[in-house]
């Protein structure tokens, strides 16, 4: 099956008619003034009515967190769960229903830290559901704690001398447990996101964004260096696939392989020029390029990768166990109550 | 000429041996074959946690219990009148309860030095007279295994390992059972390999034979069918009668059947059969976790499935937190906990009735929700039923309590009519112009089950307290006592549909026995015998302990005393002491182990004699 083909809606976009404002719900959206998560919920409204789905398809399902009250601010079905757990209740959403279009939305918290189980086990089954994982390398909600993105020696409220914790990468996370589609995003640019979230939507099988996102209360300007229009040219590369990695805001910088390291070259000196560039490939199914790109974050010469690190193509779970039923229905044929309390050896009584 | 057959009424038979040594196996074969030919059976199986403990030692030994009668019986039984002990470990653990006079049959192959030293036995005790008070027959089960085999051309390790069909043919012939299902066992267990198959039979043959044709065994007995009901029966244990009632409940309510669980014992063989009946739409998630299990329960119920998780103990106070927000989202969905011998990991194999309380109250927050406990392996059929039907009417979670030992037990099942259960109808929420996602049933208190997928019905859920009809979330103080208030009496409410609670024995009298869960069988036999002696003594037996049935207060206080024997350190009576403030006396056994209904017995004599 083609990567790139959903079989949710049988309704085209001018059929349905969606706006963003179908989108909103009735409830006043609670997040601090100036919080990056403003941008994404209303790229996310902007974005549906373009997929193509029905809104009674959609479910967005959370955890805990700042992020997690999401759900309350779509007007589609909703479901703010519990710390750490959307991922398994969204995976009993899907494969019971596998004709919804699934989101789940989490935080660096809530997705890498108390629920890091059920987020490696989702993205290894490959249920078809949509994570967006809003980084923001901090807990809000709980009012200042550092998370496990968190930088190592992050003064907060809880490490006041300075964490000890060595940070997790998201996008290495997700690659190591086989994840299918892997991107990352940022706040600040919408037409991006806005990009990423259908590329994740149109994904069979389960598609990871990692937004980097804002907390200005807590963490203010985490990102900025990524994100802020003065110097985001020279410390972000944009993935495209089958593009070389070009970056710098005269285009003039690019990424070359050195064996397995990656480095920044310049391509005005006259020593590189494109042809020498890694080319992007999105659809290498060895995870081994696509992990070297993730690693490029945390080394501070190189700039971050930011779109679509891998997207392949592998069943997903949900399609695997209808199948497996269809074949039961084929071999053992309908159902029968009565045949099946009376099966093996029984006998009568007078 | 043909050796004398006894009848007896009744007969306790106990196979102990190597937890290699196939003893389940072949203890389970004389149950079926003993249900076929029409006994009425009970069975303990009681085997360690290691799958291969050393070889030989005491922590290794597995035994297989099981009770055949030609009468009504409800129990395992106590004291064995016959003992199969394949080596001195298993004579050493299982002795004791060998009845004076009791067939003991002993493999002598398994006692080398060797063994009796792993036993720690100092002297051999077929040499030194501490068995004089039983019928000893000493076999070498060994040797006449290999010989029975030898034309087989098998290998030494293979041949060893007929040699508990050996042992069965010798109990087959002691109690002249027929082997036509053991034989047709055997060939379609080693379907792919059946030169196994041949060498099982040929061991089983040659136990029996050897029985016929040496001096050694001078009588057999007969055990004749047991007068039960009319109707068609099957064996069953209480695991598979929990797989079924679930996929009758799914079948009848017409919602597929979901099952996320994690494997745990004594739970796991829910999970094992529900896996099975894919063809009636059954889906099954081995999820990461327990966690993670009754998420994508909570989930599937959401959607619309009959959504069910199975587990332990330990695996209930992971889902704790879960659960509570099943209850306050208020979707429908079953627990089943199989409980086992606790705190922590316990005696995982062992049975204990401990987590009744953890069932109750084990959440955050005001948490109510309704529990249900199975009394025999055959009941958990209809009582996980019953679960389901509470589910669906009420949308709530509810907690399905069995243990270890009715899980693992076997008893003969009476198969209902599958038009003769009770309809469990669904009503799923379609019209968005009444529908608010907290507006409430009035009768039931139910609110809406309004599933994704579903148009115009777009609403938010979640843990957070919501807001009386529209479910917006709400901080009001008032409306959190409402909500928790309304919660608990949805709850209460169950008790309107639960029939009203039999007495066995008077109405009145000098004292009431108060059972729940698996403690029916030893209660009933325990009051039978005293009835029988024409005691002042009654019984009754609760399926549901959340909400309790509306007579028992009526009930209890029509009695001088009241005594509730339980498996664990007195849970229900003080539920019981606390609402309806009788002094109700507990007895408890907290030995991983059930009651003796001599126990039961004694201690109700205790009472009426003290008066």
């Amino acid at each position: 099956m083609n990567a790139e083909t959903k079989t949710i809606s049988p309704n085209g976009p001018t059929e349905l008619k969606l706006t963003k404002k179908d989108f909103e719900s009735d409830q006043e959206v609670r997040w601090c003034p100036g919080c990056g998560d403003y941008a994404i919920l209303a790229q996310t409204q902007r974005t549906l009515p373009d997929l193509n789905i029905p809104k009674e398809k959609y479910v967005f399902v959370s955890g805990i967190g700042c992020s997690s009250r999401f759900p309350y601010y779509m007007d589609t079905y909703g479901f703010h769960s519990i710390h750490g757990r959307a991922p398994a209740i969204a995976t009993g959403i899907k494969i019971t229903n596998p004709d919804l279009s699934v989101w789940v939305i989490t935080g660096d918290g809530d997705a890498l830290s108390i629920g890091g189980n059920h987020f490696i086990h989702l993205l290894r089954r490959n249920v078809d559901i949509n994570v967006i994982l809003f980084n923001n390398r901090i807990y809000g909600l709980t009012k200042g704690q550092y998370s496990p993105t968190s930088e190592f020696g992050k003064v907060t409220k809880s490490t006041p001398f300075g964490s000890v914790d060595h940070p997790f990468n998201p996008i290495s996370v997700a690659l190591g447990a086989s994840a299918t589609f892997v991107a990352r995003a940022t706040d600040r640019d919408p037409a991006h996101l806005s990009k990423i979230i259908k590329r994740a939507s149109a994904h069979k099988g389960t598609a990871l964004i990692e937004v980097l996102q804002n907390c200005n209360i807590f963490n203010d300007g985490t990102w900025f260096k990524y994100t802020d229009k003065n110097s985001k040219a020279e410390n972000v590369v944009y993935l495209e696939h089958g593009k070389p990695l070009v970056f710098g805001a005269e285009q003039d910088k690019g990424i070359r392989l050195n064996g397995f390291r990656p480095e920044a070259v310049s391509l005005t000196n006259g020593k590189y020029s494109e042809k020498d560039l890694l080319v992007h490939d999105e659809k290498d199914t060895d995870a081994t390029y696509a992990f070297i790109l993730s690693h490029m974050m945390d080394n501070p010469n190189l700039p971050i990768p930011v779109g679509v690190f891998r997207a392949i193509d592998k069943v997903c779970y949900e399609d695997a166990m209808a199948q497996q039923i269809e074949a039961s229905k084929e071999k053992f044929g309908k159902p029968d109550l009565q045949a099946l309390l009376e099966a093996g050896d029984t006998w009568d009584v007078e | 000429m043909s050796k004398p057959v006894e009848s007896l009424k009744e007969a306790t038979i106990r196979f102990a041996g190597d937890s290699g040594d196939g003893m389940q196996l072949v203890g389970g074969e004389m149950a079926n074959t003993s249900a076929l030919i029409g006994n009425d059976i009970g069975v303990l199986p009681d085997f360690p946690a290691e799958i291969r403990a050393p070889a030989g030692t005491l922590p290794g030994v597995s035994g297989y219990q099981l009770h055949i009668s030609s009468f009504d019986i409800h129990t395992p039984g106590e004291k064995y009148d016959a003992l199969v002990a394949m080596n001195p470990a298993a004579l050493k653990t299982n002795l004791e309860n060998l009845k004076p006079n009791g067939i003991l049959i002993i493999n002598v192959g398994g006692f080398k030095d060797r063994n009796l030293k792993l036993a720690h036995y100092d002297s051999n005790p077929l040499e030194d007279g501490s068995l004089d008070k039983y019928q000893v027959f000493a076999v070498d089960m060994n040797t006449l295994t290999r010989k029975a085999l030898e034309e087989l051309g098998l290998s030494a390790k293979i041949v060893d390992r007929c040699k508990n069909f050996f042992a069965l043919g010798m109990v087959f012939w002691l109690y002249n059972r027929t082997m036509d299902h053991a034989l047709s066992l055997l060939k379609s267990k080693f379907a792919k390999k059946p030169e196994l198959a041949e060498a099982n039979s040929r061991a089983l043959k040659a136990g029996s034979v050897y029985c016929e044709a040496t001096e050694q065994f001078a009588t057999s007995y007969e055990v004749k069918p047991a007068k039960l009901p009319r109707g068609k029966y099957r064996n069953i244990s209480g695991n598979t009668a929990t797989a079924l009632g679930l996929i009758a409940a799914s079948q009848k309510s017409g919602l597929p059947l979901f099952l996320g669980s994690y494997p745990i014992t004594p739970a796991s063989d829910i999970l094992h059969e529900l896996s099975k009946y894919k063809h009636y739409g059954v889906r099954t998630f081995q999820a990461e976790d327990e966690i993670a299990a009754i998420c994508s329960v909570i989930g599937a119920a959401y959607s619309g499935s009959l959504a069910v998780t199975s587990t332990s103990g330990p695996g209930l106070a992971l889902k704790a937190e879960a659960l509570g927000l099943a209850i306050s989202v208020e979707l429908p969905l079953v627990v089943c906990n199989v409980q086992r011998a606790g705190p922590s990991t316990g005696m995982p194999t062992k049975t204990e009735q401990a987590d009744l309380m953890q069932a109750l109250y084990g959440r955050n927050g005001e948490a109510p929700l309704p529990v249900v406990a199975a009394s025999k392996p055959a009941d958990c059929f209809e009582t996980a039923y019953e679960a389901c039907r509470i589910a669906i009417k009420h949308m709530t979670p509810v907690l399905f309590l069995s243990d270890g030992y009715l899980a693992n037990g076997a008893e003969p099942w009476p198969i209902p009519k599958a038009e003769d259960l009770p309809e469990i109808p669904v009503n799923f929420a379609k019209d968005p112009e009444s529908f608010q996602p907290f507006l409430r049933d009035e009768d039931t208190l139910a609110r809406p089950w309004a599933i994704p997928g579903t148009p115009g019905l777009e609403h938010r859920i979640g843990g957070i307290e919501k807001e009386a009809v529209t479910g917006n979330v709400s901080y009001d103080p008032r409306n959190h006592e409402y909500m928790t208030r309304i919660r608990a009496e949805k709850i209460e409410k169950i008790a309107d549909d639960i029939p009203p609670t039999e007495i066995e024995g008077e109405k009145t009298g000098d004292l009431l026995l108060v059972g729940w869960g698996s403690t029916y069988g030893a209660i009933k036999t325990a009051v039978e015998h005293k009835l029988d002696e024409g005691k002042s003594v009654s019984r009754i037996h609760l399926t549901h302990l959340n909400p309790l049935p509306k007579d028992l207060g009526e009930i209890l206080k029509s009695f001088k005393h009241v005594l509730m024997p339980e498996i664990n350190a007195g849970q229900l009576v003080n539920v019981i002491r606390a609402k309806y403030m009788v002094p109700a006396i507990g007895f408890n056994k907290v030995q991983g182990l059930p009651f003796f209904s001599s126990e039961i017995e004694q201690k109700i004599d205790e009472i009426l004699e003290s008066k």
